[in-house]
């Protein structure tokens, strides 16, 4: 990449449960290569010392669910040379995007004391509907092996080995028996873009989506499978569909087709 | 492996002898790989005796459906093909081509050493050893020898198997490729189950198979053996689940690029890939480079990949396939038509593979019968990029 000094590294939170930005911290073997590769200049959730951009990379995690969020992503995508989103909340609106099926508005009713003192936004919205996003990293949480290709790749400048695939095909690479021609079980893998290592049908489980739908994703076709062949119901299929990745315009479109 | 005929009598062991004979080639130092149950299903995986083999299971298989059940007997070999292929031995689907580090101004290159594993193939259909065979042309057959695979392939023993039975996706009368062992194999096996009658008619195919096969204990076969055994590949013959029609597959396929019926398959097709994951004689992959952190170490790496990924048909300027039906007419259209022009053969096998493990039960037989009643004959439209 030719950088005189180290680039400066930020990771930034929005709504989200942390997860994702603790992958960085879990990559133990490859920690102390990515303290030496990148100035870590902005990281909360690992050291108070803050430095003032700009930075060169910023990672971003969480789902845009406030007015005060709304701005403060604008200053961030100015203080960035790329902008890379990590995890199902920043990508897709997260779990907290199953308002945007709702009524925000009764739920704040019901939970707080005081309502009046809740800002919110009517729904939970990605990165990349508010600013220009240069990659989006997948998953619930992502894979941290995957997180640091991303870097490694940002750091010598070339394009990220990130399949946009199906699931099957990490299941079929690693000779995992297909859970759902095997056993019935209803699976998401075809839809879902790879990235876990297959890991629930590597337990005999099916595919929960957590890394968001793939490329050319034909959800009616799956689900219409489900529900004539493997009897799932309308309903069940609804809650499949609406999980980490519930605002993902594909599942969300079929999700709304299955609703009564 | 040898492609020869071979019209050596044929011999009989009993089931004591084939263990002996599984202990024979591990004393030669091959590692045994055959038909195993493994998360209700029956897949290769390294095998020791025949107690691994699965022992009075059989598998009921329909499109996108298989279904593990227990036999009324103690067959071994009473199933036919799971989703596994020999290709994950020959063509592994992730495997690292070299290595190079950076150490100052110094740069160093590794190859990968290559592999001197002896592989013993167990209990492999007709099916399976035309795949291979398709594979070995594809691979090798050409200018360009692909060292991986010349080298997986070298070193190999296989041990056949006629199918006694045929499931309910298979067509491989159709594609002549079985149910009976004819080539490729060093011994074949058929399994002679009658009541307390439990016997193996062995076919020798080359001087290495013969030298094996003298260790253990055999008896020379009867006439009625051999009736015995034509009999059982006569009843897989008659079990074909599906058939195709193959008559001039080729400009059947070729002049209807422009049938509604792609328009239909791809409504259901949810370019999933697996299809081509489990076809034998599916070869694409992906090269991928990667470096670490410090950019001191990168490696390459090739894949399994498919023609149903968008990635897979990306050239500079575009994706020349964007259409799941462009990409379900380009991996059908290969596979029955202009692989002939490619290779010289059909690259089906007719093992059904495809049309049980399609997510949502595609059949490619039903697609080339769709065609074939829906043809065009002649009226066909020009190649359209990306249509």
């Amino acid at each position: 990449m030719g950088y005189k000094d180290k680039p400066k590294l930020a990771v930034w939170k929005f709504a989200s449960c942390d997860g994702c930005q603790l992958s960085l911290l879990d990559c133990e073997d490859e920690l102390l290569a990515v303290a030496g590769a990148v100035e870590i200049a902005y990281f909360p959730e690992a050291t108070k010392a803050v430095q003032p951009g700009p930075y060169d990379l910023s990672l971003v995690e969480g789902s845009i669910t406030t007015p005060n969020d709304a701005e403060r992503i604008h200053q961030i995508r100015r203080d960035s040379r790329f902008l890379v989103t990590i995890g199902a909340c920043a990508t897709a609106g997260g779990i907290q995007a199953l308002r945007n099926f709702k009524d925000v508005k009764e739920f704040t009713s019901i939970v707080y004391a005081s309502p009046q003192f809740i800002e919110t936004l009517n729904k939970s919205t990605s990165i990349a509907d508010h600013v220009k996003v240069d990659f989006e990293l997948r998953g619930c949480p992502i894979n941290k092996e995957q997180l640091v290709e991303v870097l490694s790749a940002f750091l010598h400048g070339r394009k990220p080995n990130v399949p946009t695939h199906s699931v099957c095909v990490e299941c079929k690479r690693q000779g995992i028996v297909c859970v759902m021609v095997a056993n019935g079980t209803p699976c998401l893998g075809p839809v879902t873009q790879a990235g876990c290592g297959a890991l629930c049908p590597a337990y005999c489980r099916g595919c929960y989506a957590c890394f968001g739908p793939k490329e050319t994703p034909n959800v009616a076709a799956l689900t219409g499978w489900w529900r004539e062949e493997l009897n799932v119901s309308d309903r069940d299929v609804v809650l499949a569909l609406r999980t980490f990745n519930a605002a993902a315009p594909p599942f969300e479109k079929e999700s709304f087709r299955n609703e009564h | 492996m040898n492609f020869c005929n071979s019209n050596h009598a044929s011999k009989v062991i009993d089931r004591q002898a084939l263990d002996n004979l599984f202990g024979v080639l591990r004393s030669q130092s091959y590692t045994l790989f055959g038909p195993k149950v493994s998360d209700q299903a029956i897949v290769y995986d390294e095998i020791q005796a025949t107690d691994d083999l699965p022992i009075g299971w059989t598998d009921e298989q329909d499109a996108g459906s298989y279904r593990l059940k227990k036999r009324d007997d103690q067959a071994l070999f009473g199933y036919v093909v799971g989703p596994h292929s020999l290709k994950k031995y020959l063509f592994p689907p992730a495997q690292r081509l070299w290595q190079v580090s950076r150490d100052g101004e110094q740069i160093k290159l590794s190859p990968e050493p290559e592999d001197v594993v002896k592989r013993a193939f167990i209990a492999i259909r007709s099916c399976e050893l035309h795949a291979m065979a398709i594979q070995a042309q594809v691979f090798t057959g050409g200018e360009f020898v692909d060292s991986t695979y010349d080298s997986r392939s070298r070193n190999t023993f296989t041990l056949a198997v006629n199918c006694g039975q045929a499931g309910n996706t298979c067509f491989c009368t159709s594609m002549n490729t079985g149910p009976e062992v004819t080539a490729g194999f060093d011994l074949a096996l058929t399994e002679i189950l009658d009541g307390a009658r439990h016997e193996f008619l062995v076919e020798i195919g080359t001087e290495l198979g013969a030298e094996v096969l003298n260790a253990v204990d055999f008896r020379d076969a009867e006439p009625e053996d051999q009736q015995t055994a034509k009999e059982i590949v006569n009843r897989a013959t008659g079990q074909m689940g599906r058939s195709v029609d193959t008559t001039d597959i080729k400009d059947l396929l070729t002049r209807n690029h422009g049938n509604t019926r792609w328009d239909e398959v791809a409504e259901r097709c949810l370019s999933c890939a697996n299809c081509t994951m489990v076809c034998p004689t599916c070869f694409c992959s992906t090269v991928e480079d990667v470096t670490d952190l410090s950019g001191d170490n990168a490696e390459r790496w090739r894949r399994w990949d498919s023609c149903f990924t968008m990635d897979f048909s990306y050239i500079a300027g575009g994706n020349v396939r964007t259409s799941t039906k462009s990409r379900y007419r380009q991996w059908m259209t290969h596979k029955l038509a202009t692989w002939h022009d490619q290779f010289g053969t059909s690259g089906c096998v007719g093992c059904g593979r495809c049309i049980t493990w399609c997510p949502v039960a595609i059949d490619i037989t039903e697609e080339v019968a769709a065609i074939r009643r829906t043809d065009v004959a002649g009226a066909t439209e020009p190649l359209k990029r990306g249509a």
